[in-house]
């Protein structure tokens, strides 16, 4: 019976081989081909979507720590206490060499060229939409590494053996600067002006890049005559100082196309009353909001939402069990002016030396620039609705502290149970308390669930922002020696929070200039690139330790020592029956995770290009001092 | 015999067999040697100076770091094989120096077996004359210097310092000092005086002065004095 089976079975054996030579040829059902691509804008929307979502951030909300670096805050994050440990820097920090990136940019926009199903004005969009990403990588690039080799077409290998056809040279720091700055000038026309898009290049948005492109071109031809050893003599790494002017009439220019109205409607963000939550929620109301100019964003019950507010939430009340992490330092929080824009130290101690009793914990905060309680959440504060809880102990009026190793400990203090420690700490050591007696609320999603894993957060993330237009146009001005325009701008922004005394003309400096950067884009991650371009990250973060009595002194001064955290903690005032029974006082505190002090080495201002990718292409000088 | 027992012999037979074949040899020769100007060590701060070795002829080229000692001492274990030892630009608190227009300042080394090499640079300044002079609450130092590079590449003294550790490891960064001052710069002469911290209780404290060269990141220091108090 089988055999007769074997013979059936022949047949279609035969019958399968000749009737369908194609059988294996067959159209792909999880791929798409390129015409299919680039045949439909929905499909090509999803293809720039994949680069956008690869947009290379110094600081972003996705990853908390990136917008929280040198020492502006503590980490309150047992793994990471490392951080302040260590002496300084590797030389490869900080480093980005992603040419897959642009092949792929490159590839967009040639297969975008083929097409021809497109809507010729839909299409120069797209392209514009490409050429801004790319030229944002290359900027992100020539901030990191210096000039690097500029790849404007995609390359393909040709299998001969023999790759030499394939390596560039680094190009000059100044010619990749010129070329994010011709490309801004070449791609606006096709980009849509409309204030309404956020998340997709526009106008304004290459006009934002431009200005913040030459003005940090600018301020490297100018800062870097002051540090000759931080360049290379084939101008990999430095600018000539003589092209400073042209750079910083170029970047007031981009600023003031968008500051007129050029490019799209965007004025600074007023909608609240109440000036601190009115720069809280600039960065949280994603509704009409006038100041954001490009952002990254996100969106709730999908794949791309972030983690930041259950990383930083207060961790009493948190709706996990973690949160706190970034906790402010001192530094940051004295840097914000009094109301009549002044500088001045926190008044914790009289003439005398004796410490200044306040009622609340929060008084100690008042009558500051409104920005303060919009960054930081202050002891007392409150973040959704719940004041946080943060003393670090009891003092009492001999002298005596008593305090607690768990959040809201009680003890028995002369005969009586009360609670000697916050819920929010500050305890030494103990991770997502306030170590350093603050805690950060800018990026805080103040909805409901933000806190809890299961939800996350859609806050957005802004890249390019209003204000930052604003303080780039005054810099720029100021440069240029235009000091009476440089002052109109620095106080736009300055009265926005709150500070009634304007700056005159005569009153800008160079310090004012870092200063306003400083306390308005903390946590935005441009602090390190200002300190770079200046040239002054090797005296902030010279790897000195810094002490109590001299971190009060010089607020305001560029170049001020930011080696360590400092924290500021709250106690109690425990006297019963007696004078000043319940008031808090405040002590300067250095966390005791804080061991190391940062230096900023003059290796350290370009990251170091990989052993690999000298070894691959001969022609990449390395970075200076590595 | 139990199947076990064959088990553990074979497992015997692998452990000689895997002695065998032994992948690669260690590197067999020691290279040491100090920086020095004229024969003196050029004494840095820890972990701050280094220079690397290339050995061109095994296709990808990676530089083998070789940080110096306090001391201005140094010391790796290598393969034999000839090297390139090349200074980076701008670190250490001296030049090196040319060896011919072509080759720069690049030095050709040949290692064979354990071999001692003393490297002569031209330092910005030498240290000399150090005094130090334990009090009970303080350290004074005094020393002078002697400008080696005069002319177009002179530098100019940013400032010096007196370090004080209680521990031999003195040098400005990290966590290698307990305390330090600032020294008066006088002409050709240091002065200075640094306080020990509160509550010192060691019998002993060492004791460095740092020279910091305008423009130059790493500083010149003085050997580390132990001192008793």
């Amino acid at each position: 019976m089988k055999k007769y089976i074997y013979f059936l079975m022949i047949p279609f054996l035969l019958g399968s081989c000749s009737s369908d030579s194609e059988f294996l040829d067959r159209e792909p059902t999880n791929v798409l081909s390129q015409e299919q691509a680039f045949g439909s804008p929905d499909l090509v929307i999803s293809v720039l979507a994949d680069l956008y979502n690869r947009y290379y951030d110094f600081g972003t909300v996705e990853d908390w720590s990136s917008l929280a670096q040198f020492n502006v805050a503590f980490w309150s994050e047992a793994g990471r206490y490392w951080y302040f440990q260590n002496g300084g820097y590797g030389y490869g920090d900080w480093g980005t060499w992603d040419y897959g990136y642009i092949r792929e940019m490159n590839l967009f926009l040639e297969r975008l060229e083929l097409s021809e199903e497109l809507d010729p004005e839909e299409k120069a969009r797209f392209a514009a939409e490409g050429r801004f990403l790319r030229a944002s990588y290359y900027f992100t690039m020539v901030k990191r590494m210096g000039g690097v080799p500029l790849i404007l077409e995609s390359q393909t290998y040709d299998f001969s053996g023999d790759a030499t056809y394939l390596q560039f040279p680094r190009e000059t720091e100044a010619a990749l600067y010129d070329f994010v700055i011709s490309e801004a000038d070449a791609i606006v026309a096709d980009l849509p002006g409309d204030s309404g898009i956020k998340a997709r290049a526009t106008k304004a948005a290459a006009m934002a890049m431009k200005a913040r492109a030459a003005l940090y071109a600018g301020s490297i031809a100018k800062y870097g005559a002051s540090t000759p050893q931080v360049s290379l003599p084939g101008g990999e790494v430095g600018i000539p100082a003589s092209r400073a002017d042209e750079y910083y009439a170029t970047a007031l220019d981009a600023a003031q196309a968008i500051i007129n109205g050029e490019v799209g409607s965007y004025a600074l963000y007023e909608k609240k009353p109440d000036l601190s939550e009115n720069f809280a929620s600039l960065f949280y109301d994603k509704s009409n909001n006038s100041e954001a100019i490009f952002v990254e964003d996100f969106m709730l019950q999908t794949q791309k939402t972030h983690g930041f507010t259950i990383a930083n939430q207060p961790r009493y009340g948190a709706e996990e069990e973690e949160g706190g992490r970034i906790n402010p330092a001192l530094s940051l929080v004295q840097s914000f002016e009094t109301l009549d824009g002044t500088y001045a130290p926190l008044p914790i101690e009289d003439a005398s030396g004796d410490p200044i009793h306040y009622d609340t914990p929060e008084a100690l905060f008042a009558n500051r620039d409104a920005r303060l309680m919009g960054t930081v959440i202050v002891p007392g504060a409150s973040f959704k609705g719940r004041e946080v809880d943060i003393f670090a102990g009891v003092q009492l009026s001999d002298g005596t502290v008593i305090s607690g190793d768990s959040r809201g400990q009680q003890k028995e203090v002369l005969g009586n149970d009360i609670q000697v420690v916050g819920f929010d700490g500050p305890i030494d050591g103990l991770e997502f308390t306030a170590q350093t007696g603050f805690y950060i609320r800018k990026y805080q999603d103040p909805k409901a669930g933000s806190g809890q894993r299961g939800t996350r957060s859609d806050v957005w993330f802004i890249r390019y922002r209003y204000a930052e237009v604003l303080l780039n146009a005054a810099e720029a001005a100021f440069e240029l020696n235009q000091n009476e325009v440089a002052a109109g701008y620095l106080n736009q922004v300055r009265r926005r929070a709150g500070i009634t005394t304007d700056l005159a003309a005569a009153e800008v400096t160079f310090d004012r200039i870092a200063h306003e950067r400083f306390v308005e884009f903390a946590f935005e991650g441009l602090h390190f690139f200002d300190l770079k371009r200046w040239r002054i990250a090797h005296e902030v973060l010279d790897g000195t330790p810094m002490d109590a009595t001299s971190i009060t002194e010089n607020i305001g001064d560029a170049t001020k020592r930011l080696t360590q955290p400092f924290g500021l903690w709250p106690y109690k005032y425990y006297n019963p029956g007696g004078p000043n029974d319940g008031t808090y006082i405040y002590k300067i505190v250095k966390p005791n995770r804080v061991t190391g002090a940062d230096r900023f080495q003059f290796g350290n201002y370009y990251s170091e290009i990989g052993a690999g990718i000298l070894n691959n292409n001969p022609l990449i000088v390395r970075n200076p001092n590595q | 015999m139990k199947i076990t027992n064959y088990i553990y012999l074979a497992a015997i037979a692998l452990l000689f067999a895997s002695c065998e074949i032994d992948n690669y040899e260690e590197p067999e020769s020691f290279f040491t040697g100090n920086i020095v100007y004229n024969g003196e060590p050029i004494e840095v701060g820890a972990r701050e100076v280094r220079f690397q070795l290339f050995q061109p002829g095994f296709g990808a080229l990676a530089p083998l770091d070789v940080h110096l000692d306090l001391d201005g001492s140094f010391s790796g274990r290598f393969f034999d094989g000839d090297y390139k030892l090349k200074f980076i630009n701008g670190q250490g608190p001296f030049k090196a120096y040319e060896v011919n227009e072509q080759q720069g300042d690049t030095i050709f080394i040949s290692l064979r077996g354990n071999t001692n090499l003393d490297i002569e640079v031209l330092p910005y300044y030498m240290l000399r004359n150090e005094a130090f002079n334990a009090g009970t609450a303080a350290v004074d130092a005094s020393a002078s210097y002697e400008q080696i590079i005069t002319g177009a590449d002179a530098r100019n003294i940013e400032f010096a310092r007196l370090y004080l550790n209680d521990t031999e490891q003195v040098s400005n960064n990290g966590d290698y000092h307990m305390v330090w001052s600032d020294m008066t710069v006088g002409d050709g002469t240091l002065n200075g005086s640094t306080a020990l911290p509160d509550g010192y209780s060691k019998p002993y404290v060492f004791a460095r002065i740092a020279l910091k060269i305008a423009g130059v990141e790493d500083m010149l220091f003085s050997p580390v004095q132990k001192l008793d108090l």
